[in-house]
């Protein structure tokens, strides 16, 4: 049996008061887990107790020791609207997140030089999709990956996600449910 | 026109200590943007000021007392989860009403309060240049490391605290180095000179640098060339230094209509 690198056991999670669970599920070393669900059913909170967003009212969630992850959260860039400015290359934003520009897809290599904020909304989605890819983590948290790809992205995300390495792992939230059941091993369903 | 003050061996300390403001307080500005608080400077020097008003009404040193008050704010945020300006627009409403009410109880108080609007930059002596010489001590020590930290909290939120770093203290160590320096900066040229130099030079940077490494050094030399230009005209005219400052900060905000990277 593959290593586990996570486990949810009778998880209970939410803000004020829980929203999502119990429920209890793990993530092996060269797995690929899809959330899935409807709108609003708690995908993300799930997530968001991994990145400290969320509290975990009741069960258990384990960490293999020295677990490292690389988290693509749904936000993106979240612009402020009154200026809507970020001052950083993507070349710069790669290095904050450890990623080899070399690792990239061609398709963001050409942007290196270009500031973050000039991008399309795909071509940011892809960026941010990357950073949490090509980040030297063994677990990758991706929040909804497909929003604002383009066909090509998400053909480029798929063949990525079902070639990665043995060592690794991921845990997916989308709403595409085509795309789960292309890129998943198992699919964790949440009522 | 007196040209020859500006070689004044008086005016030498002064120069530093301004000099040393107008480096530091724009690349915080930069990052105070990036975490949508640039507010914060405001806020924070409003406390420092009211701190420093009413440390003199006890005969507490002004300076002690700004860098208190002006903590205890940072404090106060850490204790609220909301990020956001809300916070720092309470502070500032409530900094202005004690340091102008304060100011009124005492001579010493109302000079002090006087020196926080005009900014009297020419009146500071050496326990605050070497102040401001040991902030930018620590500051260039502790900013290249917390940069990569405060960027990534920025645009990947979540990132760092799901692999166990301290996120929250150091955002709180990060409030710490502005609140210190807006404290300290208001107390040597004025409340609103600090916030032009925090706010104006990184809005310009913002809209014109084509990354990051850029952006430093562009807001950095406007606070400089803003400076230089308000100490000469400010000596020279015999103006507040302060008002000179800002006004010349606000014409440079023209600078953002120049053409734009992509």
């Amino acid at each position: 049996m593959a290593e586990r690198l996570l486990t949810f056991d009778g998880l209970q999670a939410g803000y004020e008061g829980p929203v999502v669970g119990p429920l209890g599920f793990s993530v092996g070393a060269g797995e690929v887990v899809g959330l899935a669900g409807p709108n609003g059913c708690g995908k993300s909170t799930i997530m968001r107790v991994l990145t400290g967003g969320a509290r975990v009212f009741a069960g258990t969630v384990t960490r293999r020791e020295g677990l490292r992850v690389a988290y693509q959260a749904q936000s993106g860039l979240n612009l402020d609207p009154s200026s809507g400015e970020i001052p950083l290359r993507v070349r710069e934003v790669v290095r904050l997140m450890d990623v080899a520009p070399a690792d990239l897809p061609a398709r963001l290599k050409a942007l290196l030089d270009v500031r973050v904020d000039r991008l399309s909304g795909g071509e940011q989605q892809l960026l941010f999709v990357w950073c949490a890819i090509g980040h030297p983590a063994e677990l990758l948290l991706l929040d909804e990956p497909t929003n604002n790809l383009d066909p090509d992205g998400e053909a480029l995300l798929t063949e990525t996600l079902r070639a990665l390495a043995p060592g690794r792992a991921a845990l997916v939230i989308s709403h595409e449910r085509d795309f789960l059941e292309q890129v998943a091993d198992r699919m964790v369903e949440i009522a | 026109m007196p040209w020859d003050l500006l070689f004044d061996p008086l005016f030498r300390l002064p120069f530093f200590t301004g000099l040393v403001f107008a480096v530091v307080l724009p690349v915080l500005g930069l990052y105070l943007r990036m975490r949508e608080e640039w507010l914060a400077a405001l806020g924070f020097a409003h406390l420092g000021g009211a701190g420093g008003v009413v440390g003199s009404l006890m005969g507490l040193p002004p300076v002690l007392a700004a860098l208190g008050v002006a903590g205890g704010g940072v404090a106060a945020r850490g204790l609220v989860r909301r990020t956001g300006n809300d916070l720092y627009a309470v502070m500032i409403l409530g900094g202005w009403a004690a340091m102008i009410l304060g100011s009124q109880f005492g001579h010493h108080a109302r000079t002090l309060a006087q020196t926080l609007v005009d900014g009297q930059l020419y009146f500071t002596g050496i326990e605050q240049l070497v102040t401001a010489l040991v902030f930018a001590v620590v500051f260039a020590t502790v900013m290249p490391w917390l940069s990569p930290h405060l960027l990534r909290a920025r645009l990947f939120p979540g990132q760092d605290r799901a692999n166990g770093r301290p996120v929250a203290m150091l955002g709180f160590g990060f409030n710490i180095l502005v609140a210190a320096a807006v404290a300290l900066a208001s107390m040597a040229m004025g409340v609103m000179a600090s916030f032009a130099l925090i706010f104006i030079a990184p809005w310009v940077a913002f809209a014109l640098a084509p990354g990051w490494r850029v952006a430093l050094l562009l807001t950095m030399l406007i606070g400089i060339a803003a400076y230089l230009v308000a100490f000469v005209m400010a000596l020279v005219g015999d103006l507040p230094f302060g008002p000179t400052l800002v006004a010349i900060v606000v014409v440079l905000a023209i600078l953002r209509l120049l053409p734009r990277w992509r």
